[in-house]
């Protein structure tokens, strides 16, 4: 990294500042839709982090995975679902509230403690890789981790199989094989909602 | 103060934040698409804790960098089978209210 070190202090401050603010929005604002579009801001922010520690091609692929994909999927699955409902108010929300939120703040003291008293060893910056990076990843990928990168790409044609399964409404009304019509009842529920009443 | 780079413990810290933050977001919210951009966030700390030691630590082979990737593959599968999940739960139950979901409580 050629950067000098007061501007890539200043770029993980403004960057690390955005990410826990916006994360914080993430799980705090009311309006899910503010939300989603903060999530992306995070997503980028990120991204530049990547940037900084001098991994250019993964910060590429963040950028078109998570803002490209998992955002625009998270926000159409708000535009689907997006209907105003009153909550019912649970009772015991403040004794809730109160225990996850300690021990979210135990964990996050515990997690900060190994950070600053563990001793790391660090490798020296000579021979870092630097802007090589994505010809190392290419390597990596094709000879020590060909396996794995082989079995994501079936974990991939798996969920994308599933989530077409999973999220489809209409199947046909005849058996294309028999002729005969299918019974829907096994394969999609039918069209009132079921399981509303329980409660 | 004589810095060469920003130190490793800087972007632990940040991750570490990212992740508990994440964690209350996935105890607390009642929507269940917020649940699923929680669990977002909590992959993404992760994803920064690996980019910081393989730049830091392991900084000729860059295993972590390859771990991200495919960190990356599998949050996007999830979060494809995720929705697809929450889009038939909708259409069965109506809401996306996480409190509604007890029908494996006993």
């Amino acid at each position: 990294m050629s950067i000098a070190i007061t501007t890539q202090i200043i770029c993980f401050s403004v960057l690390s500042l955005v990410i826990l603010i916006g994360a914080l929005g993430v799980v705090l604002l009311e309006s899910i839709v503010y939300s989603a579009f903060l999530l992306g801001g995070v997503f980028m922010s990120v991204a530049g982090l990547y940037l900084l520690l001098n991994a250019s091609f993964v910060a590429a692929a963040q950028v078109l995975v998570y803002v490209g994909a998992v955002n625009v999927l998270i926000i159409f699955a708000i535009m689907l679902v997006n209907k105003k409902e009153d909550l019912k108010p649970i009772s015991d929300i403040k004794s809730r509230r109160i225990i996850s939120t300690s021990i979210c703040l135990t964990l996050l003291s515990l997690l900060i403690r190994v950070d600053l008293t563990n001793v790391w060893s660090l490798s020296s910056p000579q021979n870092s890789i630097g802007e090589e990076s994505t010809i190392r990843i290419g390597e990596h990928l094709f000879s020590d981790y060909l396996l794995p990168f082989e079995v994501a790409s079936v974990l991939l044609l798996m969920a994308m199989i599933g989530a077409i399964v999973l999220a489809r409404r209409d199947v046909m009304s005849k058996d294309i094989s028999t002729g005969l019509p299918v019974d829907q009842e096994l394969i999609e529920k039918s069209s009132e909602p079921l399981l509303t009443n329980k409660n | 103060m004589n810095l060469e780079s920003i130190p490793l413990q800087a972007f632990l810290i940040v991750s570490s934040a990212l992740f508990c933050i994440g964690i209350w977001g996935l105890l607390n919210s009642r929507n269940a698409v917020r649940v699923l951009m929680s669990i977002e966030l909590m992959l993404n700390a992760v994803n920064i804790n690996l980019m910081a030691f393989s730049s830091y630590v392991d900084n000729n082979l860059i295993q972590g960098q390859v771990f991200t990737i495919f960190v990356i593959t599998v949050a996007a599968a999830e979060a494809a089978v995720g929705l697809a999940i929450l889009l038939s739960l909708y259409r069965n139950r109506v809401t996306v209210d996480m409190e509604s979901f007890n029908l494996l409580k006993w």
